[in-house]
């Protein structure tokens, strides 16, 4: 048996046969029982070459026990029978004895014939047809992204990718795609948390998948879910969450597939564009451009304004009951709108501020009534310290929002025009808008930045715009949802407001400065409240919000809630208030 | 020949004279003794291989008269006289000669000892088995033919020189070759792998074990990758016992492994044993070999292994020079009622005028009689039925909406995908209108499924057939039975996995192949079983209809296609000369060939009228389990184990095209419908589509490539890749293009 070790081929060993034929009650001498067992291995193996033959045939990849069998019927002997079940038989092995064997467990056949459950059986075979590609252009998402890449997983991965689906999905199998779980926010949101997971884990290269999370990500902000219907519930939530997502992938994993930023920008332009569809969606659109910086607002949102306004100005100006619920949306609109224009602004301003830094100081005429106004107001006072932070390189959003004393260079700057153009358009909301802005700025936008960089980012100096970019998306979409509350906010005198500052240039001077006072101060801690509230209510992944939560209350805890009472304009929220005092939850319920 | 139709006369034996270089003292008598009684199935059948020689060399006449004796001495005077008719020997030629045949005679005797142990134990031996059953030949006489076969075949290998200086030649001839000049270098690499497995198979045989092993291991390593599956299964080979009845070498030995090496480097490898005094690898090279000599340059190892990789070596350029006739048949004329729906909304006055040009420029094509095609009538085909006419109207009027494919129009492709076939989804075909599709299952069951909202009916019982008005106009839609109507319906008859699946173009039959070695013909308007055709004893692994129906043709197993003819319980025609299994059988276009895939590697045409081989294709490096034809007819595209396409000009017997992309075995081939794409379906779940028409207008066939049948392919398939489409989870086991040009694949779910 020397020449055993050359072979490399399993091996029935001499052993084994004397086993065997002692177990048949022969001795074996030992040259028999050498010859036999090589001649038991190439029957095998001859055995096992034909069997392959009946595999191929059946175009099959895994050889079965039924073909074993064919090919020992074809060579007259007999099959083996009781191993024709398709899964696979589990081999144990018995240490001491070092014997090998398949586990053959008793069949209580009492027990068996006595089932109360009587299996179904298999379902019918039948044929279904698909039309998988198009002209030969294959529309590959459809058949599912998760599932395709299963298909290429070790065990491990595969395990790992149960486990997920099923604590994601449930135990429900067939939620793998988006579109299939529309009518519930719930898996929505959890399958967005689940998006921003995979994304943010180092060790996963998305690759070609990116294309594919957008487009998911992308379906939760644009898409009309079914569960807006209902104003209960809060898809505005998801949509805010989305876009901040949406934007952190692109700055993250942008550079994997080419294009990607245009594609973007030009389905969200699609959806804006487009007066057919619902409010909802122009939102999802407007904050997802928001997102994605303050260039795409201005390449995308900006001229598309004049336009867009006119259909948000009707739904807006109808006060009729039926349009209660359009109008409410409509107003999210219109505070997204307003955030995002107001961002770009600030930018805008800033990058020029930032190539002209000693222009500084000189005031446009123009708006120095709200300068003026803003430099009193308790937000803005402490400018030089967002400054400092700036000069840390945390993220250079913040000198924006610290930056009090920048606010005013937007206007020597060359963008007069565009501020004209949005001014008409909003009216002292804006130039409020603006101060607020800055003024919460101070404050609130440098904790979520900081809280990023405790996160992941390692800011160096020299990713200064990247987090710019990145962070800044944080703030903006915490204030989106009480932005929107805050322009109505305005409505209780507004339609006078409203109205008028856009009709008549006069009156815009008249009331900004008699609704200076409060809108200024309450909203940025309003928007925190929310913020915290939405963050700590499901992902423990955003406690830091929490804990920065606690910390703003002391800037502005008190006006918001003295606000609050001032509110039931807006919202009939007196009950809630109440209720959940604390929470906060009552901006939201009413519209 | 009961079963040979009216137009097919009895075919004679055949003569396909092999005409070797006899200058170089080629052919040993105890060779060819082996090679013919391995044939003598065939010879006694008068339809079998191509292979056997009937000639009246003296050589042959020996052979002849030994297989003479041994029917004599086996009592079977009858065959003994039918055989000395045809082969036109004297009456009296036997006894003269009956001492010097003793030897062959004995040989025989020892093969029937072996009989009781060998039938056991050769599971796999047969030859032909009874397969000669429909032929002439009694069974009795084949079966008792089989035995002595393999001895005799063996004995080859009795001369032995000293084992243990195998590896000296061996490794003498390494060097050698090693050290000529490149250009002949790869010429002569060829030997190697034969060589090698005839002198391990002589090692083996003469009991020398220890050396055998020692000998594989030394050398197996050299072989080419592709003969790698072939090497496992020598390397389990180790005893003389164990080589009877053992497949493969059979294969090896009963026929000579042809090599095309050029004159040049011929000379230079004998001019080198002759020197040497080698005259184990002599001898060797003279009895199992074939070398096919070519003037002209020596081959590149590129050339060498695109054709290389079949068991039996090339095919011999001879093999590959009879004359095909690929064209297409001429279509019968049909009255044309050539209106549109949009036309019948006009006047009716306007019909007949339009009718004329449009009819005319329709049959101008095909009234050009192609140079390149058979005669009408080179074999009977059925004469239409007024559905078949009506079936081909429609197939005009679907064709003028086909849509133009190419590089820039791809097909749209619908997949149909089997849910819950848990009982193994084996085969799958479409009809050539898609109207309905068909299953073949691993648990015997025949399933049909209808694609269109039209349900499956089947006819009423007698009874209630007797009670229709047969003059009514409608009386075809009156024996159909409401009752029965269902989306499917499956037909029970099969004992085994079918393997292989066919409508008839007329759909009103289906045929089944199986593991059970029948092939059963299914009523689509009864849903019974109508005839099992039995004649392959063993798996009959693909079965299809011809283009015309009424023919079909079978392949298996025991290594023979046969042709059928539905009204006919035994085969028209066998097809013998594969030496492993027939995996894959398709028709011709013009119905008057038959291409088969096999497991040793090779696709042969055969022609249907005389049963001769007609082409060898060779430079598949894995068993073959697709083939298509190009709608012209001229090309032949194949898909294998070895996830290539290759592709075959006809005409000139030639590979004209590679095809690389799949990652595993190719189980569909398709042209679309005016032979623009080729698609291509696979167990690695994708559906390739690759631009036809470039491949086939790049070649260069001059002249002189057709004579030396040199190819030099390029390496484009990146270019003609047109697309790579991807299931699920689903091999794609059947590729359809609809008559307007839509690709239909079909396959299993896989979950």
């Amino acid at each position: 048996m020397a020449d055993r070790e050359e072979r490399r081929f399993a091996e029935v060993s001499r052993e084994s046969v004397r086993l065997m034929a002692e177990g048949a009650g022969v001795e074996l001498g030992d040259d028999v029982a050498a010859l036999l067992a090589e001649d038991v291995c190439y029957r095998l193996r001859e055995a096992t070459q034909s069997s392959s033959q009946f595999m191929r045939h059946a175009k099959r990849r895994k050889l079965t026990v039924e073909d074993f069998n064919r090919a020992l019927r074809w060579s007259n002997v007999e099959a083996i029978c009781g191993y024709g079940a398709q899964d696979a038989l589990p081999f144990r092995s018995v240490k001491e004895g070092e014997l090998f064997f398949v586990e053959d467990r008793d069949v209580n056949l009492v027990e068996l014939a006595l089932a109360t459950n009587i299996p179904k059986g298999c379902a019918e075979t039948m044929v279904r047809v698909n039309v998988s590609y198009l002209d030969g252009k294959g529309n590959l998402e459809p058949q599912g992204t998760v599932p395709t890449a299963v298909q290429s997983l070790s065990d491990d991965l595969l395990k790992y990718y149960q486990q997920i689906t099923r604590a994601i999905l449930g135990e429900d199998p067939h939620l793998m795609k988006v579109k299939s779980v529309s009518h519930d926010l719930e898996q929505l949101n959890r399958l967005m948390h689940m998006v921003k997971s995979l994304v943010q884990n180092p060790y996963l290269y998305l690759g070609s998948y990116v294309r594919s999370l957008v487009s998911s990500v992308m379906y939760c902000i644009l898409e009309p879910l079914a569960a807006s219907i209902n104003p209960l519930n809060d898809h505005w939530t998801l949509r805010d969450y989305a876009a901040l997502l949406l934007s952190h992938i692109f700055w993250t994993h942008g550079d994997l597939v080419s294009g990607l930023y245009h594609q973007i920008l030009l389905s969200l332009q699609k959806v804006l564009s487009d007066p057919v569809r619902p409010l909802c969606s122009h939102y999802g659109a407007v904050v997802g451009l928001h997102a994605l910086g303050w260039k795409a607002v201005e390449r995308v949102l900006f001229p598309h304004l004049p336009a867009y306004w006119a259909n948000l100005q009707a739904v807006l100006d109808d006060y009729s009951v039926s349009n209660a619920q359009v109008k409410a949306d409509g107003h999210k609109v219109y505070g997204a709108i307003l955030v995002a224009v107001e961002r770009l602004l600030k930018m805008k301003a800033l990058s020029l501020s930032q190539s002209a830094e000693g222009q500084s100081g000189a005031h446009p005429g123009s708006v120095v009534g709200a300068v003026s106004y803003r430099v009193n107001s308790p937000g803005l006072s402490p400018p030089p310290e967002p400054l400092s932070e700036a000069a840390l390189g945390i993220a250079s959003h913040l000198q924006v929002g610290g930056a009090g004393c920048h606010w005013e260079e937007w206007t020597p700057v060359p963008l007069p025009a565009m501020y004209c153009e949005l001014y008409s358009f909003f009216g002292d909301s804006l130039a409020v808008r603006f101060s607020t802005g800055t003024g919460f700025g101070t404050h609130s936008p440098c904790t979520p930045s900081q809280l990023g960089d405790s996160r992941k980012e390692p800011p160096g100096p020299a990713s200064n715009l990247d987090t710019t970019r990145k962070m800044p998306q944080l703030t903006a979409n915490l204030n989106i949802s009480p932005r929107q509350d805050g322009s109505p906010r305005t409505d209780p005198p507004p339609p006078t407001t409203r109205g008028a500052p856009r009709s008549a240039g006069l009156s815009r001077e008249v009331f900004p400065k008699a609704r200076f006072t409060s809108p200024q101060t309450t909203p940025p801690a309003f928007s925190f409240l929310i913020g915290g509230r939405q963050m700590g209510q499901r992902c423990q992944g955003r406690r830091p919000f929490q804990t920065m939560f606690a910390t703003t209350p002391p800037v502005s805890a008190i006006p918001p809630r003295t606000y609050a009472h001032k509110l039931p304009v807006i919202g009939r929220v007196g009950k809630p208030v109440r209720r959940w005092t604390c929470s906060h939850y009552s901006l939201h319920l009413p519209l | 020949m009961a079963a040979v139709q009216g137009g097919m006369g009895d075919a004679d034996i055949k003569t396909d004279i092999k005409t070797e270089p006899s200058a170089d003292g080629f052919g040993n008598n105890n060779a060819n003794d082996g090679r013919v009684l391995s044939a003598s199935p065939g010879s006694s059948s008068s339809t079998g291989s191509n292979k056997q020689t009937a000639a009246v060399t003296p050589e042959d006449q020996q052979t002849l008269l030994a297989v003479l004796q041994f029917l004599k001495k086996n009592k079977l005077s009858e065959s003994v006289e039918i055989l000395r008719r045809e082969a036109g020997l004297p009456e009296n030629s036997l006894d003269p000669k009956a001492n010097e045949s003793a030897g062959a005679g004995s040989g025989g005797a020892a093969g029937i000892v072996d009989l009781e142990g060998g039938d056991a134990s050769s599971l796999l031996s047969r030859v032909t088995g009874s397969s000669s059953a429909g032929a002439q030949a009694p069974t009795k006489a084949a079966v008792a033919e089989d035995q002595p076969d393999v001895s005799v075949v063996l004995s080859a290998y009795s001369q032995q020189g000293d084992p243990t200086l195998y590896k000296v030649y061996y490794r003498d001839l390494k060097k050698f070759i090693e050290t000529v000049l490149d250009c002949h270098r790869a010429e002569l690499s060829q030997v190697f792998y034969p060589l090698f497995v005839h002198m391990y198979l002589e090692l083996v045989y003469n009991n020398h074990e220890s050396e055998a092993k020692a000998f594989f291991e030394k050398f197996s390593g050299d072989q080419e990758c592709y003969y790698e599956e072939d090497l496992r299964i020598l390397s389990g080979l180790t005893k003389k016992e164990h080589m009877r009845g053992n497949e493969t070498l059979l294969d090896f030995r009963t026929s000579k492994f042809v090599l095309r090496i050029s004159r040049d480097s011929y000379q230079l490898l004998k001019r080198h044993l002759q020197e040497r005094q080698n005259n184990q690898i002599w001898n060797i090279i003279q009895e199992h070999l074939y070398i096919d000599i070519f003037d002209g340059m020596p081959r590149s190892k590129s050339q060498i292994d695109a054709m290389s990789g079949s068991l039996a070596g090339e095919a011999k350029r001879e093999a590959n020079k009879t004359k095909v006739y690929y064209g297409l048949l001429k279509e019968p004329e049909i009255e044309l009622p050539l209106d549109d729906e949009d036309e019948e909304a006009e006047n009716e006055e306007g019909k007949p005028k339009k009718k004329k040009p449009k009819k005319d420029s329709v049959g101008s094509k095909s009234k050009k009689q192609d140079p390149n095609a058979p005669s009408q009538n080179r074999i009977p085909l059925p004469e239409l039925k007024d559905s078949d006419k009506l079936d081909k109207i429609m197939y005009m009027k679907e064709a003028t909406k086909r849509i133009r494919l190419g590089p820039d129009n791809l097909p749209s492709v619908c997949f149909y995908t089997f849910l819950n076939a848990y009982q193994g989804l084996t085969a799958v075909d479409l009809t050539d209108d898609s109207s309905l599709i068909a299953g073949g299952f691993a648990d015997s069951t025949v399933r049909v499924w209808s694609v269109t909202p039209k349900k499956l009916r089947k006819v009423k019982s007698a009874a209630d057939l007797n009670l229709i008005d047969k003059e009514s106009d409608d009386v075809l839609e009156r024996i159909m039975d409401e009752k029965t109507a269902s989306e499917s319906k499956i037909m029970y008859g099969h004992s085994g996995p079918v393997y292989g699946i066919s409508f008839s173009p007329d759909r009103n039959y289906l045929l089944s192949s199986s593991e059970d070695g029948t092939v059963r013909l299914w009523s689509l308007l009864t849903f019974t079983c109508l005839v099992a055709y039995k004649g392959h004893n063993y798996p009959v692994w693909d079965t299809q209809f011809s283009p015309y129906g009424y023919y079909f043709v079978s392949g298996g197993h025991d290594r023979v296609a046969r042709l059928w003819a539905t009204d006919h319980y035994q085969p028209l025609r066998i097809f013998s000369g594969h030496l492993a299994d027939i995996t894959c059988t398709r028709f011709h276009p013009n119905s008057n060939y038959v291409a088969t895939g096999s497991s040793d590697r090779t696709i042969r045409l055969w022609d249907v009228l005389s049963g001769n081989c007609v082409r060898i294709f060779t430079g598949h490096k894995g068993p073959i389990h697709s083939l298509a034809f190009s709608p012209n007819g001229k090309f032949l595209a194949s898909g294998a184990t070895d996830g290539r396409v290759l592709l075959w000009d006809i005409g000139h017997g030639l590979m004209v095209g590679e095809l690389k992309g799949h990652t595993d075995t190719i189980y569909s081939l398709r042209f679309s419908r005016d032979g623009e794409i080729l698609a291509s379906g696979s167990m690695d779940n994708t559906v390739r589509l690759w631009d036809a028409m470039k491949a086939f207008d790049d070649l260069e066939t001059d002249d002189f490539t057709a004579a030396t049948g040199h190819i030099h392919l390029q390496d484009n398939s990146q270019e003609l890749l047109l697309g790579t489409y991807t299931t699920k989870s689903t091999p794609v086991i059947h590729l359809h293009f609809t008559r307007r040009n839509l690709l239909l694949a079909a396959g299993a779910f896989n979950p």
